[in-house]
């Protein structure tokens, strides 16, 4: 349970934080609500440490580490080049075995605040 | 890229929409191409073909009365709509509806758990729940219930149930829609219905007690299109206190005729959960002779097996046994099942596995530590969703096919023969060879997997793949083996299998679907049903 207490931790406060954050200034999510939005959507495939029952890594971080061949990180929060954009077309579109991802389950809104805290995270 | 209804035009279809919209807000109903994209069945064997079923638009309401709402104006427009609770329906269809040119009705908005009962052993969820929003939901309060959950656990409770999808842990909470109690639906007149108890206005027992009075509808909406189904009722099975596994070796071949029938008792007396079968020979696969002789046309031969069991010192089967309930319990049912085995079966062996009070502990949660490689996926026998099982879908996905099968061994010799033969002609991946053990995930059948590979870009690998799962579904059906599901494109040759006395369950489905759905708007030929207006479609 090391890691889903974490992603429980964190999806608890989830809505309070993206709701507050709405009512921010130019509308745009802050870095703390990313994080949220990345551990509750993102990590359980693409997050760090070892996969279910004995896997190295979590399927998402194992599948792009065996497309990058140590050229990139396999980890998200290791990327620099992760804009906004980037991760709409790997959200809406999907790849190789990664389905794609309805507005109904995150928001584009959510997608820049999780570029944001990709970005701050190095 | 978007479709419109049958018999729409553009100018009603937008007459439509702008009711939607003034229904659930403008920035819930999706019609671009762009916001439509995720519609698609992500692992669709008609990708980009004119076969594949794609959407008109999506409307996604956060209420019931918003879900009312949409399908009285679908009605109005004669718009078909198909309801999803996730999405995560993924080799069996993902979030595509059987008719091109419908609406979806995402529910995903509609994620609130209402109730969780540590006491009575029950929750009640919206559609849009998730298995991990149910689980965090237990966890954060520190109830000591279980989920069931399936792997892997994004889908919902709702939408994996009425797909009667199973989980891991003992057998009644393994069906998932038979572990269900009471549901409330929105019919196709816009009316909200209640099933079991919960139709009682003052009902305290909804999550209780199933059926209620008189006839109970709620299996129609299983795989079903009578209704759009907004809340339902979980059994959920208290915390035990401890869990423990083992595992079970036999010598030859047909030592799983005997293994079966035992650990049918065991199942079947509730003392164990899930049984997970394998064959060790399953390591010799690499070995251009064994994998000969494990695909040999007309079925292996036992003695050919046998010897090369013997050869590498490797028993035919095996089966992984777990325990859940107080220490002593798991103990005694284990020294049981053992000896009991070990008794009625020469050569047998027993190996202790672990024994783990609950909660477990990080650690053991990496499932590290077992004294012998195991077939058990820790977190989904513990009720915990992940989706670390992601790791065996390769490519760009795969469509599933589960043959139901008699729980024996010569059911599975069987089926590992005509299978195997009907599949030669394909050169898939041996699906169905001579080590192919049979999953237990449903409480009282065996089942067969049959999940090949599809290509975004390789049309005809999936034209190939299409030709091998309608010619499974025909083969299996002959010899008598059902699917238990199938993804939205199959499901109208799996449903003309169900043919029996010229097809009466379908004629007694179709009359009721025309009463219950005059218009036909409801999720037309899910499962095979279909309205009086687009039959001449299905």
């Amino acid at each position: 349970m090391s890691r889903l207490p974490c992603i429980a931790i964190a999806a608890a406060g989830l809505f309070g934080l993206v709701n507050a954050a709405a009512a921010d200034g130019d509308g745009k999510l802050p870095i703390a609500a990313g994080k949220v939005v990345y551990e509750r959507v993102c990590a359980p495939c693409h997050g760090r440490g070892a996969g279910t029952d004995g896997a190295q890594m979590l399927p998402g971080a194992a599948a792009l580490a065996a497309r990058y061949q140590g050229k990139l990180s396999p980890f998200l929060e290791d990327r620099s080049d992760l804009n906004a954009d980037a991760l709409k077309v790997f959200v809406r579109l999907g790849v190789g075995a990664m389905p794609m991802f309805r507005k109904t389950e995150i928001s584009d809104s959510e997608i820049e605040a999780i570029a944001a805290y990709l970005s701050a995270s190095k | 890229m978007a479709v419109l209804p049958p018999g729409l035009t553009a100018e009603q279809f937008a007459a439509a929409v702008r009711m939607f919209e003034d229904a659930v807000g403008k920035e819930w109903v999706f019609t671009s191409d762009e916001d439509l994209t995720p519609y698609r069945d992500s692992y669709s064997t008609v990708w980009g073909t004119p076969d594949e079923r794609l959407a008109a638009g999506a409307v996604a309401p956060s209420s019931v009365e918003q879900v009312q709402a949409v399908v009285r104006i679908a009605d109005r427009y004669r718009v078909p709509l198909f309801p999803i609770s996730t999405g995560k329906n993924f080799g069996y269809g993902g979030p595509s509806a059987n008719l091109a040119g419908s609406v979806i009705v995402d529910l995903k908005r509609m994620n609130r758990v209402l109730e969780v009962d540590e006491n009575r052993h029950f929750a009640l969820v919206e559609a849009g729940v998730s298995y991990f929003d149910l689980y965090r939901y237990i966890h954060e309060r520190g109830l000591k219930v279980w989920i069931d959950c399936p792997d892997p656990g994004w889908g919902s409770p709702v939408g994996n149930s009425l797909e009667r999808g199973i989980g891991y842990t003992l057998p009644y909470f393994r069906d998932h829609f038979g572990a269900s109690c009471g549901m409330e639906v929105v019919l196709a007149n816009g009316e909200v219905m209640r099933t079991g108890m919960g139709a009682l206005p003052a009902a305290k027992t909804w999550q209780e007690y199933r059926y209620g009075f008189g006839p109970d509808p709620a299996g129609l909406f299983a795989q079903g299109n009578f209704g759009i189904v907004t809340k339902m009722g979980f059994r959920l099975m208290p915390q035990p206190e401890h869990y423990r596994t083992g595992k079970i070796t036999v010598l030859r071949r047909r030592d799983l005729i005997p293994l079966v029938k035992t650990v049918n008792y065991l199942s079947d007396s509730f003392l164990i959960g899930e049984p997970v079968y394998a064959s060790p020979l399953t390591a010799l696969l690499g070995n251009g002779e064994f994998l000969k002789a494990a695909t040999r046309q007309g079925g292996a031969v036992d003695a050919e097996m046998d010897r090369f069991a013997s050869v590498h010192r490797l028993p035919a089967w095996q089966v992984e046994l777990q325990f859940y309930g107080p220490e002593k319990t798991c103990l005694a049912n284990w020294e049981y099942a053992k000896e009991r085995l070990m008794r009625e079966i020469p050569g047998a062996a027993a190996f202790e596995g672990e024994s783990l009070p609950i909660p477990i502990t990080p650690k053991q949660l990496e499932n590290l530590d077992a004294p012998y490689p195991t077939g058990i996926r820790r977190n989904t026998a513990l009720g915990i969703p992940s989706l670390g099982i992601w790791k065996i879908v390769s490519g760009d996905g795969h469509v599933g096919l589960f043959p139901i099968i008699p729980r024996s061994g010569e059911a599975v010799f069987e089926a590992q023969r005509v299978l195997g033969d009907a599949t030669r002609e394909f050169n898939l991946p041996p699906f169905f060879s001579a080590v192919t053990a049979p999953l237990h995930w449903h409480s009282f059948a065996f089942q067969m997997v049959f999940a090949p590979s599809i290509s975004r870009s390789d049309p005809a690998h999936n034209a190939l793949v299409e030709r091998a799962v309608r010619k499974v579904i025909r083969i299996a059906a002959e010899h008598g083996w059902g699917d238990y599901r199938a993804p939205t494109v199959y499901q109208d040759a799996v449903a003309d299998t169900f043919s029996f006395n010229n097809h009466a369950l379908r004629h007694f489905q179709e009359t009721l679907k025309d009463a219950a759905d005059p218009n036909g708007i409801l999720a037309p030929g899910r499962g095979g049903v279909w309205p009086k207006r687009f039959r001449s479609v299905g």
